[in-house]
């Protein structure tokens, strides 16, 4: 299977099974959609008609060897013949867990109308995780983590940082049992950066591996929903606090994670004014949220983000070669390494090797489970006991999926967001069509990105 | 001369894997 597109006035080919990319020209392209379904002779006039001052019968005669070249050495064409071994991963690491997200706090000093989590109550009570329960589901981590070397624990929430001497404990302790139990952990904090302080600051450049700080742009459109219980915006108040924390974590990762919703679908102005600020490793996500909420995308609005993704490839590939480089979160992508074909066809690991604690150390598949009672999967004591719900996330793949068997990009984002699939189809083995739209655009702007930096030797 | 330009990636046909890569998420 192949995927051909123009983008960014590139002629793009990806074999999609065997992941290889050629930059090609016109007559090459019109070649290419037509090798495997038009026999040879009719094809080389045809292309020929259609293109008579741009190649010779001889010429074409020659590229076509070169298209046969490239099929036999693997690298067009490729059979897909991977279903079978779709489970292997996930049931050779059966039972092991490799990552937790704590919700340290289920509660927020921002009331954001947006949020999944229901201002950061997840439709329950509001909660602080006690240092015990927090060291409990460490002690569960490591317990469950087979030979796993690297475990990843994120302060999540609501706000972590309303319990932070809760967070500053935990790292603290989970350092002291790293030697002993040859295990190390990788921190991250998620934060609205209403509480970054200095102390705070100089915790996360010391602990956390990767801080994700919340800013959704603009300020008319981050104060429009990022408010506090008094209604008052906090733009003015987290930007020279994030500011600061950025410029002292040096070359450590962060990235800010915006929001755009259908009052800004042209959400390009929100990359640029936090480029304006300094920021230079960005995110901007489409809102999760019920279709009749005020705030969801509507079809209206889909062609208007998908130009914006084409226009921020070329605001991407315009500042990289003027030495001003900056990263948007999906399109960071490693064509020479990323992921192996196992972990492509796994995805994200949610309800097997990546669980969600609540403050009271209930486990869910994963933070957008949580508050979904029937998605409880047991808690740190007990470990697993619904074994249901954890096999049929185990059973989640890019095979499980239908729709996902002919799409191009499955390699890529591997069967989607079971929690994205939930809240859109009622099951997690569904796929979330406009997210799937979504995410088709965001690869074909990430591949040739990437290629094209390649070809012109940045990476 | 028509033009092919191959990049260079990841065979994914060549690359049961460790499970020690990271936690993904699309969101």
């Amino acid at each position: 299977m192949t995927h051909c597109y123009q983008l960014g006035g590139y002629h793009i080919v990806l074999d999609v099974c065997s992941g290889s990319i050629h930059i090609v020209d016109e007559v090459a392209y019109d070649l290419i959609q037509h090798y495997k379904t038009t026999p040879h002779d009719v094809l080389i006039a045809a292309v020929h008609d259609r293109h008579p001052d741009q190649a010779t019968v001889e010429e074409l005669e020659e590229a076509c060897g070169q298209i046969e070249a490239l099929r036999e050495a693997g690298k067009l064409f490729t059979p897909d013949t991977y279903e079978p071994i779709a489970g292997q991963l996930k049931a050779k690491t059966a039972g092991v867990v490799k990552a937790l997200c704590l919700h340290v706090a289920h509660t927020c000093n921002l009331n954001c109308s947006y949020c999944f989590a229901s201002q950061g109550k997840y439709h329950g009570d509001r909660a602080l995780m006690s240092f015990e329960v927090g060291k409990r589901a460490l002690d569960f981590l490591v317990e469950h983590s087979g030979t796993r070397r690297n475990l990843e624990v994120d302060f999540f929430g609501g706000e972590p940082l309303m319990n932070f001497q809760v967070v500053k404990d935990l790292v603290a302790y989970a350092r002291s049992i790293e030697p002993q139990t040859g295990k190390h952990f990788r921190f991250t904090l998620t934060t609205n950066g209403m509480l970054v302080d200095d102390d705070v600051i100089d915790f996360a450049n010391r602990e956390c591996y990767n801080v994700v700080l919340s800013l959704d742009g603009r300020k008319e459109i981050h104060d429009r929903f990022r408010v506090d219980y008094a209604d008052n915006g906090s733009w003015e108040r987290i930007v020279p606090k994030f500011q600061k924390f950025v410029r002292a974590r040096g070359d450590k990762s962060y990235y800010m994670r915006g929001t755009f919703t259908h009052a800004n679908p042209d959400f390009l102005k929100d990359i640029q004014a936090m480029l304006d600020l300094g920021f230079t490793e960005l995110s901007m996500e489409p809102v999760v949220c019920a279709p009749e909420d005020p705030s969801a995308l509507t079809e209206e609005d889909k062609p208007i983000v998908m130009e914006q993704y084409e226009k921020l490839a070329e605001l991407m590939l315009q500042r990289r070669r003027a030495g001003r480089p900056f990263t948007f979160y999906h399109y960071m992508i490693d064509l020479k390494g990323g992921p192996c074909i196992y972990k492509r066809i796994s995805g994200c690991g949610s309800g097997t090797e990546y669980m969600a604690v609540t403050p009271w150390g209930d486990l869910y598949p994963c933070h957008q489970f949580v508050g979904e009672e029937k998605f409880k999967l047991g808690d740190i004591w007990s470990g697993v006991t619904n074994t249901a719900v954890r096999d049929e996330f185990a059973a989640c793949n890019v095979y499980a999926r239908p729709e996902c068997r002919d799409c191009w990009a499955r390699l890529y984002c591997s069967g989607g967001c079971a929690a994205n699939a939930y809240h859109a189809t009622g099951k997690i083995t569904g796929t979330y069509a406009y997210g799937c739209d979504l995410f088709r655009k965001r690869m074909e702007c990430a591949l040739m990105l990437a290629a094209v930096n390649q070809l012109e030797g940045a990476q | 001369m028509i033009q092919i330009k191959t990049i260079e990636t990841r065979n994914l046909c060549d690359s049961g894997g460790c499970g020690e890569c990271q936690t993904s998420c699309q969101s």
